[in-house]
């Protein structure tokens, strides 16, 4: 033993130790009881979670005697206030999801995880979930003794109260889901007297349980271990971005405050811990920028309402990029190039939704050019191509839609003598014919253009037309 | 070992080697464990409910007695329920019924495309365009008239060309003769006289007709009758390339010649007598074609 004792390397493997004692790898083994405090952030942040009021009030919006937002899927249909998108319509989806990552990537890559501590629905159901911990339970302390408590009549209690409104809070997300996608005020009444579709149950009971376990439970550790979104942040960020960060050239030497002058030089930290305190993922600001860390500010908050208890200037932690802790030049927003790129591509995906849905046609036509063969020779020496008409309705009521066609003097249209009758919400397909003599066909290839025109029962007249060709030998 | 462990509260496993080199607890947090366990679970009640065993000679069936052939017949079914009312609809009806009813081609088109492709298309081309040897079904000329009646009567019961083989019967002069007339019939002139007569004195006109467009009796209704022998009016032709080497091979060695090596081939098989198709299914299939470019 003595030998042994004579090779240990105090300095080396025992300082391995020392540091694995104070790498903390939050995977949930003890709750974390934020302290709720005051300030400029805190408001900041109950204003931007009641963007998400949208999503439980959205569904009674009226519009035109109809739910204004609705997402009916059996038939196929999504309302949109005034306009009706079908699934042919859905190219616009793919512009919408482009601006919304684009705007993430953007908001990540300016302010950091902006979304992540002001938006996200973990953090702000979680946060909701926590106020009600503390109006029923009290202060981070009580809390924690309340957890270590026996079961008594009093804990029973509290604890009680508190799950039923979680889940209360949980199946009203569940339901408010729902009701994007049926009418809200019917839901009410079917949903209660069991006349609700199974997928509606089955829902509200996912979203239920989903929240209440989320949010209750796993909270931060969704952040830490669940969400994707949470890892890739990492190659967002630069050194240019605006975090929550702690001014370590002004803070350090950390340590506690003393009531007399004189020994060590003290930076401005006093090494209260209030930071952590506030945390609701239980990370130390101070050690800089970190996956736990959701830049939602509240130790901002904390450290300014303690410096000015102490007497010194706010923003020892502020929202600030890494060139500026480390006093180099930063360029302000609005001269950065990469700035204005986001901006553009989120201007061009936002422009090409406003086209589209300002665009939407109440009938649409589809023309299917044949390939096989792409033309035949009839017995009179003419030659005929075949065209597949796919006449899309939009509208509410059936409509008798006439085909003409715009092309080449002499061109023949066979097939369409009688007008096509196109049922409402459904596509109706149609064959047609084009004839053109030999001697007229300028080209090997002309353009033409179908037409496609019908009424409304209200006298409207809507057209379509589509761009095809003729072929020939 | 944990007794005399000389790193307390450090939450070691106990397992200490030379002294100071430990192995730290580390478990993977509750709710990690719990949904190993949950998934174990899962399996068990899987393998119970489905197929999941291998055994000597199958494997286990499963309390549920899900097999994916049962999940295919019961999307066939579903399928066939949906289209019952439409088959229900036109069993009663001929091909010119259905044809007229804008409705009921839709839904005989769309239904009749893998009955084409399953028995058509394989010589006539996934869209009629046809095959060399094999006619062309997305235009209007046809040798056994195109009419629907006459559509269901070719597909359901074939059709058979025949024509002799005249190298033996003609000159080598008569043949090149013949198979520039119609060559020149092909490209839309009159013909000229002496090839008129030839093809009269030889026999032709008794297949082909008088005016050369295969139409052998003209009734005063306007309807015609064919034996199946192609016109040389209009610019196609029957036997690929086409042309004069062409039209010279086939007046040789004839249509259908039995016993005769390098005749020409132009057989459509029965697909109705024969009971490879039902008689809806040909009714389908006449109307299929019909609405491929060149009905009558």
């Amino acid at each position: 033993m003595s030998e042994q004792a004579g090779r240990r390397e105090p300095d080396g493997v025992e300082a391995l130790y020392a540091e694995a004692g104070q790498w903390h790898v939050n995977a949930g083994g003890e709750t974390i009881h934020a302290k709720r405090m005051p300030g400029r952030w805190r408001r900041i942040k109950w204003l931007t979670a009641s963007v998400w009021l949208i999503f439980f009030l959205g569904p009674y919006l009226r519009w035109d005697g109809r739910q204004a937002v609705l997402f009916d899927i059996p038939h196929r249909q999504y309302h949109l206030f005034g306009a009706t998108v079908l699934p042919q319509d859905f190219w616009m989806l793919s512009l919408l999801l482009l601006f919304f990552a684009i705007l993430l990537a953007v908001a990540t890559a300016l302010a950091g995880r902006v979304y992540c501590g002001f938006f996200c629905f973990q953090t702000v159901w979680t946060d909701v979930f926590t106020w009600i911990e503390e109006r029923l339970e009290g202060a981070p302390a009580e809390r924690r003794r309340l957890d270590r408590a026996p079961l008594g009549p009093r804990k029973v209690g509290l604890r009680a109260v508190k799950h039923l409104a979680w889940l209360a809070i949980g199946f009203l997300t569940g339901f408010s889901f729902v009701a994007w996608f049926v009418d809200a005020p019917t839901l009410w009444w079917t949903f209660f007297t069991g006349d609700a579709s199974t997928a509606a149950y089955v829902a509200v009971a996912l979203f239920t349980v989903g929240t209440y376990l989320l949010a209750g439970f796993l909270r931060e550790q969704v952040c830490f271990w669940l969400c994707p979104y949470a890892r890739i942040q990492g190659v967002m960020l630069d050194r240019t971005t605006l975090v929550p960060a702690y001014d370590e050239r002004r803070g350090e030497p950390r340590g506690r405050l003393r009531k007399e002058a004189g020994g060590a030089v003290q930076g401005d930290c006093i090494d209260c811990h209030q930071c952590v305190a506030v945390c609701p993922t239980g990370v130390d600001i101070r050690a800089g920028q970190q996956e736990g860390c959701i830049t939602c500010a509240l130790c901002i908050d904390a450290c300014d309402a303690v410096m000015d208890k102490v007497g010194r200037p706010r923003g020892l932690v502020r929202y600030a990029s890494l060139d500026e802790l480390e006093g180099r030049s930063t360029t302000p927003m609005r001269r950065r190039p990469r700035v204005w790129v986001y901006t553009t591509i989120l201007a061009t995906a936002l422009a090409g939704i406003l086209y589209g849905l300002a665009s939407l046609d109440a009938i649409e036509l589809k023309v299917l050019h044949e390939r096989a063969p792409l033309f035949v020779r009839l017995a009179d020496g003419s030659i005929q191509n075949k065209y597949t008409l796919k006449v899309l309705n939009k509208t509410g009521e059936d409509m008798q839609v006439r085909i003409r066609v715009d092309g080449p003097p002499g061109l023949m249209l066979v097939g369409a003598d009688a007008p096509l009758l196109a049922r409402h919400g459904e596509v109706t397909p149609a064959t047609l014919f084009l004839r053109l003599s030999p001697a007229a066909l300028a080209d090997e290839s002309l353009p033409v253009r179908f037409v496609a025109a019908g009424e409304r029962a209200s006298g409207e007249t809507l057209r379509t037309e589509r761009e095809s060709v003729f072929i020939g030998p | 070992m944990a007794e005399n462990d000389p790193f307390p509260g450090e939450d070691n496993t106990g397992h200490i080697w030379d002294g100071n080199l430990r192995e730290l607890r580390n478990p993977p947090p509750r709710w990690w464990m719990l949904g190993l366990w949950a998934s174990i679970l899962f399996v068990v009640g899987y393998g119970i409910l489905y197929p999941f065993w291998p055994t000597a000679d199958g494997y286990t069936k499963g309390l549920l007695g899900w097999t994916q052939i049962e999940e295919y017949r019961r999307g066939v079914a579903q399928v066939e329920a949906v289209r019952a009312p439409f088959e229900e609809r036109i069993r009663g009806l001929t091909a010119a019924d259905i044809l007229a009813d804008p409705e009921l081609t839709q839904y005989t088109v769309a239904s009749s495309k893998v009955l084409f492709g399953d028995n058509c298309s394989a010589c006539h081309g996934s869209g009629g365009q046809g095959n060399p040897g094999y006619p062309i079904l997305a235009d209007d000329y046809w040798q056994y008239g195109g009419t629907p009646a006459k559509l269901v009567e070719s597909i359901g019961q074939g059709r058979q060309g025949s024509m002799p083989a005249h190298g033996e019967i003609l000159s080598a002069t008569e043949i090149d003769r013949l198979a520039r007339f119609v060559t020149e019939l092909k490209s839309g002139e009159p013909g000229a006289e002496d090839g008129w007569s030839l093809y009269r004195a030889k026999g032709c006109v008794a297949c082909h007709g008088q005016e050369g467009d295969g139409v052998v009796v003209r009734l005063p209704n306007g309807d015609v009758i064919t034996v199946g022998a192609p016109s040389f009016r209009n610019g196609i032709w029957r036997f690929a390339p086409g042309g004069y080497e062409s039209a010279r091979y086939t007046i040789t060695h004839g249509v259908n010649q039995p016993g005769r090596p390098g005749s020409r081939e132009a057989v459509m098989p029965d697909f109705g007598a024969s009971g490879r198709l039902g008689e809806q299914e040909v009714k389908k299939l006449a109307v299929y074609v019909h609405q491929l470019g060149g009905g009558l």
